[in-house]
């Protein structure tokens, strides 16, 4: 499956990641040489083999119903790049 | 004092031979003139640090030492660490002081261990140089030209260069074990599960595991009894009974058999590396272990299907990173969409941005199947070669790296040739075994050469045994680099 330059650009939108013309050549010679690589993986018959998400065969676990967390709010947003009024303020979106 | 193991510090710390904030302020003014050179620290906290010691010298004091009390341990910086700046070895995270401990953090101050500064490491984990961290390369300390391996290529040049008598790495397809072995000292990464993800910023969720480094397997062993343990807040994390690593180190190895796949022997090694292990072998044999010949068939599909389900599982990982709650924002942007471009955009490396691409790709609509689903169907096969091969034997053997350390830019123009020199260990992560790296020699430019020991599930313990057992009989993990005098 060969890679085309608007596989990268389309691909760079669904990641949000901006990237220019020079940079999306670049990328597909870098990322056709990645695809070559896992081209060989593809070429594996794998008829009746189950994918395998995880090495020891266990289960989600699960926990009782109840609240456990406090409310920390002041400590997590003083990091936080734009806050006011307990709120994380970004570009308004609604027309 | 720089030069001595765990083992030989928490000793000298019982007998008040010194205390801790000696031996931390002692390490710290090695690193002041050293880091320079080697680069291995991003972010150090004298006052912070000292006060740690200070508390675990009233600890012993008061008759409550534990092994790791006092000791001063690196975290490599993907080690989220409650009022320390956490960056991943990324501008993403340049500025996060992280609010809260990683379940390992937190272990590692119960025990009364000392933060002696967080480490360099390949940006978000991805990379096997650490040529990729935001904060500039770390050099080897064995040959400043070269690469220390990654991405914990920081924890291994800091205890290489008698910096640190340990530190805790992560490794994802060998981040621990490669840098290890180019590094020249050891290093363990658990069974899938034994070592909480809690606080470890995400990669590879289904292959992310944290685990050890020092200069000895016995050393190891102290430092799994810390950082093992159940924690209801990662999922993934499993429950089992608590065990002592350690008890297992002295057993006699007799009739321990060795599987030597001949994949791992086949060409692609440099002939320096497999000399080395060769004769490692031989030592195992004269302890008394039995070597056969085992076959791991799909081996070499190792690289492509990790390439496919790490970056994968990265791509949605680092969708958190957004300018939003925390980390880095873009200084100017048009609207929401556009933050988030150029947040993101600006924020992210070469590479990080690469395997998001590849990640994205192999995920979308269209492709998943042929992708995503496909490497977890040869995931299986994988893990199955390993599986068969344990039937006859305990342990697997070989080189962990084809090649000793490489120039600093040899192969970062190549992200394949890259990804190449994890051909070795990245089945492990695969599989979800444990895997241990330890020196067994230097090939002809005086470069260390790394021996890989794979265990079946849960054999950490016998596997340090091993280890130890050849550590007893031989001194390559004693060797330090030219130029670094130990006392």
């Amino acid at each position: 499956m060969a890679l085309s330059l608007d596989d990268v650009t389309r691909v760079a939108e669904l990641a949000r990641l901006a990237i220019d013309e020079p940079e999306a050549r670049a990328a597909l010679a870098q990322l056709t040489g990645v695809f070559q690589l896992i081209a060989q993986m593809q070429a594996v018959d794998t008829r009746g083999v189950e994918p395998m998400s995880h090495a020891l065969d266990v289960v989600q676990r699960l926990r009782e119903d109840k609240v456990t967390e406090g409310d920390q709010h002041t400590l997590f947003q003083a990091i936080a790049p734009h806050v006011e009024a307990d709120l994380y303020l970004v570009p308004k979106v609604i027309e | 004092m720089h030069n001595a193991t765990i083992t030989s510090l928490a000793a000298g710390l019982a007998a008040r031979r010194f205390s801790s904030v000696e031996l931390t302020r002692h390490l710290l003014s090695r690193i002041k003139a050293l880091n320079p050179k080697y680069n291995c620290f991003i972010t150090l906290d004298e006052e912070a640090s000292r006060k740690q010691a200070e508390a675990a010298d009233r600890l012993r004091a008061a008759g409550r030492g534990q092994p790791l009390t006092g000791i001063p341990v690196a975290q490599k910086d993907i080690f989220c660490a409650r009022g320390w700046r956490t960056t991943c070895g990324s501008k993403m995270l340049s500025n996060f002081v992280s609010p809260y401990d990683a379940f390992v953090v937190e272990r590692l101050n119960a025990a009364g261990a000392v933060n002696l500064g967080k480490t360099n490491m390949d940006e978000f984990a991805m990379g096997s140089s650490n040529e990729t961290s935001f904060f500039g390369p770390v050099r080897n300390p064995w040959d400043v030209n070269t690469v220390p391996g990654g991405s914990s290529g920081g924890s291994a040049a800091a205890v290489a260069a008698r910096l640190a008598p340990a530190a805790i790495g992560t490794d994802t397809g060998g981040s621990i074990r490669q840098p290890a072995a180019l590094a020249g000292i050891c290093g363990l990464k658990p069974t899938y599960g034994v070592v909480s993800r809690y606080g470890m910023v995400a990669f590879a969720s289904s292959l992310d595991q944290g685990g050890p480094m020092a200069r000895s397997a016995e050393d190891l062993a102290l430092m799994m009894n810390i950082m093992a343990g159940f924690d209801a807040r990662d999922s993934t994390s499993l429950e089992r009974e608590a065990e002592d690593y350690a008890r297992h180190l002295r057993h006699p190895l007799r009739g321990l058999r060795i599987g030597l796949p001949k994949e791992f022997f086949a060409e692609g090694a440099a002939p320096g590396v497999v000399k080395a292990v060769e004769s490692a072998v031989a030592q195992f044999r004269n302890l008394g272990c039995e070597a056969v010949e085992v076959s791991l068939p799909n081996m070499k599909l190792s690289v492509p299907v990790y390439y496919v389900l790490a970056p994968a599982e990265a791509s949605s990982n680092l969708a958190r990173y957004d300018g939003v709650r925390y980390g880095y924002r873009a200084p100017e942007y048009a609207d929401l969409a556009d933050l988030y471009r150029k947040t993101r955009s600006q924020g992210f490396g070469a590479e990080v941005k690469r395997r998001i691409l590849i990640g994205t790709y192999v995920l979308s609509h269209g492709y998943y199947d042929a992708y995503y689903i496909q490497a977890q169907k040869v995931r299986r096969l994988i893990a199955g070669d390993f599986a068969e091969a344990f039937k006859r034997c305990d342990l697997i053997m070989g080189p962990t790296s084809p090649t000793t350390a490489f120039r600093l830019g040899e192969k970062a123009g190549d992200p394949v040739q890259m990804y190449l020199s994890d051909i070795y260990t990245i089945a492990v992560n695969l599989a979800g075994l444990p895997g241990l790296s330890i020196p067994c020699g230097f090939d002809e430019k005086g470069l260390p050469v790394g021996l890989q020991i794979i265990g079946n599930y849960f054999a950490e313990a016998r596997m340090l045994n091993a280890a130890h057992q050849y550590q007893q009989a031989t001194d390559w993990h004693l060797r330090a680099p030219p130029g670094i005098e130990i006392d």
